[in-house]
């Protein structure tokens, strides 16, 4: 007569059961309220008709015991004279009620699970999204400080503790609190002495399961850390593992391992021992529970002391069975709100960790400069259009209401700029560029010096803490980001490509790019040689970030992507760092057709690259220490000079 | 598949059985309890003598106390058992992976290697603990229960002839629309997830082309698409309370209304209210337990996807194995390629090298040089071992290396990997993996003829420096320079160094090469580089393209007559010294 089987899991859940336990923590209120309101906001009525019918159905299922004492008390009443037919109206009667609650009960229970499960999935979905919408707004900042696996997990397990939340805890919670309050009202109808040991009782349970589970979290702090250990090693030894072959080191790595394999058994059998105890014992301490109420029951009703009821009557073995049954439902019930509680405690921690992510403050855009496609009207001046031209202008709208169109020529200038990462830590120091439309400008210099940093700034992922930098005489900070960065190509040394098709990648760089312009790009970028060899050419699928081709073709399909996108300023950060000098001397000529006509800021390690530019920049721990041509600075003898033959090593 | 698994319980296998036989008895007398219960009610009922109430009590608490002895001492045991079971096959599994040989460790990527070392093996380990609690306990409950209550209800129990078929048909529909749904959604999370990842690690580029609208909307496409599959594969799974809850309806109403028929029928001789209330524990007792066979059911085909994943690791053969009566010395650091050819699988249809012939005495400086993807790391991993050559053999000291013991060759033979490995530990603990018994000054020895000892000495704690995990807390230059000295502790007749100076400096580099023309003369030396200098004066030089030697020669003849390499040395030349990376 228990509700237990509401409590079964919804659906399957890929997480293993008993790896997490509650750690003591104290459940974060403001978080739930938060949840809640969020449920509430997104089903302002579906959640309120699921909850009446679990707190219908909860009730209903603790109305058996008034029946049952009915019955038996009709039993008591007809038994000796064995008389069916004058006892039959009564037990049907009250079998009728029964069963009717029971249908409405049922139709209630079918109502809220199937709506459970489109609450509880939908509402996960628009997290998700949520999520990820949010997620698309931050600043690459917030990308450059947080883990990838640590801002993954929001999406797996965060959400997943969500979904026990929701589906769940909730639910069990809210039925179990209904159970135990009605139950108890129940009791307290019948006989207040008897609720008082059945109380009692309860208590004594929890008060054991508590300690128990305060034991075994214990153990699972240690399992944890012993899991942790023992992934670390796995990952090291399996990273390395050719190594080790090489070495011949498999036996004395299978002994390392075994030591701390056998250390993970030790504290996971621990563990798991304590949480398996908690089943039996409290499922045995209900059976003593239940013979301490029978016989207190029989003593009462031998005594015939004076029974408080609210429903005043008396002590009767109509009343003693049901509490029996009563007290079953009781301690399970209580024993399972103190569950919920817990996960729900855990659920909380991983909402806490999710609104974390969501209220990070978006990427911050004032600008309001555009970038419009443009053309000459007859009289030679410069005109918004629809149409793809070729031709870009910053449309500036001023104070007064006019508007003005400036040429897109890629004129870049940085004046006396200032930066750091963290304001007490100063990256570049009184950097100026000039950059003219059509110039290549190379960056030289050891790792840290501040090469990316520069680029970083031009296209605004970060935003540069004093100085100046003008984009065809026009201050970046009033561009709207996304037509700054839509007017520069980037190619990073990190090769990032997308589940998809070859083809699909190099169109990232302009949605709607045709085959053919596609493909062209690719020639130029020198990749085209290769797609047509893979075996379906532009139709290859790349998953897991191209792992089936080699870094440099990767770094080929990238330069595609920005050909494609045929922005007027280009920034290549060793973006042929991975193409073997063979390769490059035949990509080279592609690339210049590529940098033809476009302003290119060049970062490279490898000086045969850099060595065509207009003007190398030498930085030094943020600083440019030398600026000129190739054979300015050859000729200057300096730090170039001594890179470039070899005297000095870049790291 | 499964009894492969199952080998693995081992000295385990006494306990779980223990652990089934308590749980047995906790079954036992679980199912008894209610048959003590009735008779107490009854003898309240009735108005027996206190003195039988609390007989019937003591006799009770006394089956709860050994109820939860049984109950804690299965548990125990059935926690150590199925966390033993975890820890043999994780201790079996990296034992089999460090057997595996390169062409093995190929066909698994290192992730999903980690992935089956350890969420596998979990899942595995859940299964198994479920198994061997629940797949005895609930059956066992169920035949018990519906004795008990047949032999106690007698007709009441026909109650459950109703309502166990009902269960049954219920819970098996359910999880047969279920389960399929669940896979494929699952399939689609994880791809979701991916793609997220995705996006993470290229947020760079999303925002450096200003896609993220365009990724928001895709994500919503899928996300949209995942929440209406896991809303209706949900949804089917929803009825599974429903049933349970309807059957314990059905089962109270039927169970009160033939009850009190018989009783107020029979005067309450054959059954009487005491039975009514137990078979109402009985009738739960045995639904519950329909219950967890079909939980059990669905645990399990959870985890066919990790049993299977584990069994693909435990059953993968060692390509490379030691031959009968290996030789275990070898003569000295002469290679000879016979007609060498080499392709990495069965099925690929092109071989990675074709034809190769190749002379190189003992003692001699070898230059490899060749763009990416000519083959020159291949060629060079045929020499220890790493892979056994498709056609043709490859001899040292005049023997086919086939017919050397595995340890002695690749003592013999070190190589330097193009992507290399430092692990966490002492800058000493990594180098001794070189030799564990080398002395402090043979360490040092090395480090000096790597070029390594003066950077080492500028660390605060010298030797004795933690290396963090993947040798990140030193340069790229400085790792491939400890890499050479921890192979060069070896005293290798052979040492390869796959492209191992590509990030120290040209003239570290040309210091590297004196050092081991001065002091390690013997050893033949074979060294695979991007730059022309770095094997500009090596006694030998091998122009690798396609697969192919394209030429063989000294610098001087190479000028002459091989067409590559005298286009890469004017690129080079040409474009200075490049210092990449």
């Amino acid at each position: 007569m228990s509700s237990k089987a509401n409590t079964m899991p919804q659906g399957p859940s890929r997480r293993g059961p008993g790896m997490q336990a509650p750690l003591g923590k104290k459940l974060n209120i403001g978080v739930f309220k938060r949840v809640l309101k969020m449920l509430f906001k997104e089903y302002p009525v579906l959640v309120p008709i699921t909850m009446i019918c679990i707190i219908f159905s909860a009730i209903s299922s603790s109305i058996p015991a008034i029946f049952s004492q009915r019955i038996i008390a009709i039993i008591e009443k007809y038994f000796m004279d064995r008389n069916w037919d004058a006892a039959k109206g009564e037990v049907l009667g009250n079998l009728a009620i029964l069963a009717s609650i029971y249908i409405l009960s049922l139709i209630s229970f079918i109502v809220y699970t199937q709506l459970m499960a489109i609450i509880t999935q939908g509402f996960l979905g628009k997290l998700r999204k949520r999520l990820f919408n949010g997620m698309q707004n931050l600043p690459i900042k917030y990308f450059d400080t947080h883990q990838h696996g640590e801002i993954m997990s929001h999406y797996t397990n965060d959400i997943d503790t969500l979904r026990q939340l929701i589906s769940q805890s909730l639910p069990a919670l809210l039925q179990s609190g209904i159970i135990v309050i009605s139950v108890f009202s129940i009791m307290l109808w019948y006989s207040a002495w008897m609720t008082l040991v059945v109380v009692f009782g309860v208590i004594c349970l929890i008060t054991v399961s508590r300690k128990i589970g305060g034991g075994s979290a214990k153990f699972f702090i240690r399992q944890q850390a012993s899991v942790a250990k023992a992934e670390g090693y796995i990952q090291e030894m399996m990273n390395g593992q050719k190594v080790v072959k090489v070495f011949c080191h498999e036996d004395k790595s299978c002994d390392e391992f075994n030591k701390i394999n056998n250390e993970l058994y030790e504290h996971s059998s621990n563990a798991h021992a304590y949480a398996n105890c908690l089943g039996p014992i409290n499922m045995n301490i209900g059976n003593i529970l239940y013979v301490l109420v029978a016989t207190v029951g029989g003593l009462f009703l031998l005594s015939s002391i004076d029974n408080i009821s609210i429903s005043g009557m008396a002590f009767e073995i109509s009343i003693i069975i049901p509490f029996l049954n009563m007290t079953r439902q009781f301690t399970g019930q209580t024993n399972q709100a103190t569950q919920q509680l817990n996960s729900i405690i855990m659920a909380m921690a991983g909402a806490e960790r999710i609104f974390k992510l969501m209220d990070e403050i978006p990427e911050v855009d004032d600008g309001y400069v555009t970038l419009v496609n443009a053309k000459f009207d007859e009289n030679g001046n410069l005109t918004e259009t629809e149409e793809r031209t070729g031709i870009w202008a910053w449309k500036h709208p001023h104070g007064d209401g006019t508007v003005t169109y400036t040429k897109v020529a890629g004129d870049v200038r940085l004046h006396d700029v200032d930066f750091g990462y963290t304001p007490d830590k100063i990256v570049l120091q009184n950097i100026d560029i000039y950059a003219e439309p059509g110039q290549k400008v190379a960056f030289v210099g050891a790792t840290g010096a501040g090469k990316t940093t520069i680029t970083n700034l031009i296209n605004r992922f970060y935003d540069i803490a004093d100085g100046k930098i003008r984009y065809d005489g026009i201050n970046i900070n009033k561009i709207k980001k996304g037509d700054l960065r839509r007017s520069l190509g980037i190619v990073l040394q990190e090769t990032n490509l997308f589940t998809g098709t070859v083809m699909e990648n190099i169109r990232y760089g302009r949605l709607d790019a045709t085959d053919e312009e596609c493909i062209a790009a690719a020639k130029l970028a020198g990749a085209d040689d290769f797609i047509t060899r893979l075996p379906d050419g532009y139709n290859t699928a790349l998953d897991n970030n191209g792992s089936n081709l080699s870094q440099g073709q990767r770094q080929l399909i990238a330069i595609a992507r920005a050909a494609v996108a045929d922005p007027p300023v280009m920034i290549l950060d060793e973006a042929t760092s991975s193409i073997d000098t063979r390769t490059e001397a035949i990509v080279s000529k592609g690339m210049d057709r590529l940098m033809q006509g476009r302003t290119v800021f060049v970062i490279a390690h490898r000086l045969s690259t850099v060595k065509n530019s207009d003007v190398i920049m030498v930085l030094d721990q943020g600083k440019i220490i030398e600026r000129g041509s190739h054979d300015k600075l050859i000729a200057e003898k300096g730090t170039y000079y001594q890179l470039y033959t070899g005297a000095f090593e870049l790291e | 598949m499964l009894s492969r698994l199952l080998k693995c319980v081992r000295e385990y296998k006494t306990i779980s059985i223990l652990s089934c036989i308590f749980i047995s008895g906790e079954v036992f007398i679980e199912v008894f309890i209610p048959f003590l219960v009735a008779d107490m009610i009854n003898a309240i009922k009735s108005g027996a003598a206190m003195e039988e109430i609390l007989q019937t009590g003591i006799k009770l608490v006394i089956m709860a106390v050994l109820s939860l002895f049984c109950g804690s001492i299965a548990a125990i045991l059935s926690a150590k058992a199925s966390t033993g079971f975890a820890k043999n096959l994780r201790h079996d599994l990296f034992a089999k992976i460090q057997g595996f040989s390169f062409a093995n460790i190929d066909r698994f990527s290192t992730s999903s290697l980690v992935t089956r070392l350890t969420t596998d093996v979990t899942n595995v380990q859940q299964s198994y603990m479920m198994i061997i609690r629940t797949a005895i306990r609930s059956p066992l409950m169920f035949v018990f229960s519906v004795i008990m209550a047949y032999r106690m209800g007698g007709a009441l129990s026909l109650s459950f002839v109703v309502v166990i078929p009902i269960l049954i048909c219920g819970l098996f529909l359910i999880s047969r629309n279920a389960m399929p749904a669940f896979r494929k959604v699952f399939k689609k999370y994880d791809k979701l997830n991916e793609s997220v990842e995705e996006n993470v690690r290229g947020m760079r580029v999303v925002k450096g082309f200003v896609r993220e609208a365009y990724e928001k909307k895709k994500f919503a496409a899928a996300a949209d698409d995942i929440t209406n599959d896991f809303t209706k594969a949900e949804r089917i799974v929803a009825f599974n309370s429903p049933i349970m809850q309807f059957c314990m309806y059905f089962n109270t109403v039927f169970i009160l209304f033939i009850g009190s028929y018989l009783i107020i029928k029979n005067g309450g001789t054959t059954i009487d209210v005491g039975q009514i209330s137990s078979m109402l524990t009985y009738g739960m007792q045995i639904l519950m337990s329909l219950m967890m066979i079909s939980m059990f059911y669905v645990m399990i085909t959870m985890s066919i996807e990790s049993i299977r994943r584990i069994d693909e690791v435990l059953c993968e053969e060692p390509t490379i194995n030691n031959c009968e009566n290996p030789i275990a010395d070898v003569k000295d650091g002469s290679i000879r390629f016979n007609n060498v050819s080499f392709k990495y699988s069965k099925n690929a249809t092109r071989n990675a090298l074709e034809g190769i012939n190749l002379n190189i005495s003992s003692g001699m400086t070898v230059g490899i040089l060749g763009g990416t993807g000519s083959s020159k790391t291949t060629l060079v991993q045929l020499i220890p071992r790493l892979y056994d050559v498709t056609e043709g053999s490859v001899e040292i000291g005049g023997i086919d290396v086939r017919n050397y013991d595995i340890e002695t060759l690749r003592d013999n033979v070190a190589m330097v990997l193009q992507k290399n490995e430092l692990f966490s530990g002492t800058i000493k603990d990594n180098l001794r993996w070189g030799n564990e018994n080398a002395t402090e000054e043979e360490i040092v020895d090395v480090c000096k003829l790597a070029q390594a000892h003066e950077f080492i000495s500028t660390f605060p704690d010298g030797y004795d420096t933690h290396i963090e995990q993947g040798g990140t807390n030193v340069s790229g230059g400085q790792k491939q320079r400890l890499c050479i000295a921890r192979a060069l502790l070896k005293k290798p007749k052979i040492l390869i160094l796959d492209d191992s100076t590509s990030a120290v400096d040209t003239k570290t580099d040309a210091l590297i090469r004196k050092g081991f023309k001065e002091y390690i003369p013997d050893t033949t030396k074979i060294i695979i580089a991007q730059r022309v200098n770095s094997v500009e004066d090596a006694d030998m030089i091998i122009v690798m393209d396609n697969g192919q030697i394209a030429g063989i020669g000294t610098h001087d003849e190479l000028l002459l007559n091989n067409n590559i390499y005298k286009e890469v040395y004017e690129q080079q030349k040409l474009g200075g010294e490049d210092n990449e990376q």
